[in-house]
């Protein structure tokens, strides 16, 4: 299934482990601005649940989790 | 559930402060202010010149080298490179404990850099009072 929506800023963590991929999304997201759109590449398992989790918690959208060619792909939008 | 996490580095071994760095990670990950005391034998691994011989705790010395070099080969970060990360999401303060710095007369610039301060535990337990606690 393809994303509809067309990331402003896609963070490529494949191959780094937890904790790294969210720190990153972390840090992507403290530099992005209200309505932005972030993209996580991953091939970390924890990272799959952990993600989205802090994307939901922080009160940010999340737009969807994919599956792709031997990694995924989080999808997050800036709402706060 | 606090919104502060104290830990307190004790252990040495890689592996352990290795799992310091991940937990401060979740715990700015988690909006967290997290304070890091560090001393005994954390202390000395935090030292300038430290990080030089990579050791397990006891219990992982059978796959000590099997892990190293899985590390290795996927790049995975040390814990001081880890910690610094996760300072530049959130707030992590990092202190070295007076009381065992003074003992190896270490000075702050002794330290790494990442070390923000050395204090006393009196100042360390009135910070952590209110704060989710653990001794790694």
């Amino acid at each position: 299934m393809e994303s509809e929506v067309k990331p402003s800023k896609v963070v490529d963590a494949r191959n780094t482990f937890c904790p790294g991929p969210l720190m990153e999304l972390i840090k992507a997201y403290k530099a992005a601005k209200t309505d932005d759109i972030i993209s996580l590449y991953s091939t970390d398992s924890g990272t799959k649940r952990d993600a989205p989790a802090w994307i939901k918690k922080s009160g940010n959208e999340l737009v969807g989790v994919y599956d792709r060619e031997g990694y995924f792909e989080i999808v997050m939008k800036k709402t706060k | 559930m606090p919104d502060k996490m104290s830990l307190v580095l004790f252990s040495g071994t890689d592996d352990k402060l290795m799992a310091a760095s991940i937990i401060a990670s979740g715990g700015v990950a988690n909006d967290m202010d997290v304070d890091i005391f560090i001393t005994f034998w954390g202390l000395t691994k935090i030292e300038k010149d430290g990080q030089k011989n990579p050791d397990v705790s006891f219990e992982g010395q059978p796959m000590k080298d099997q892990v190293f070099a899985l590390m290795k080969k996927n790049n995975v970060p040390d814990w001081v490179t880890m910690l610094k990360n996760a300072k530049e999401v959130g707030n992590i303060k990092v202190y070295g404990c007076a009381m065992f710095a003074d003992l190896l007369q270490l000075k702050k610039e002794d330290l790494d850099p990442i070390v923000d301060d050395i204090i006393g535990v009196n100042e360390f337990v009135s910070m952590s009072k209110d704060s989710m606690t653990m001794f790694i």
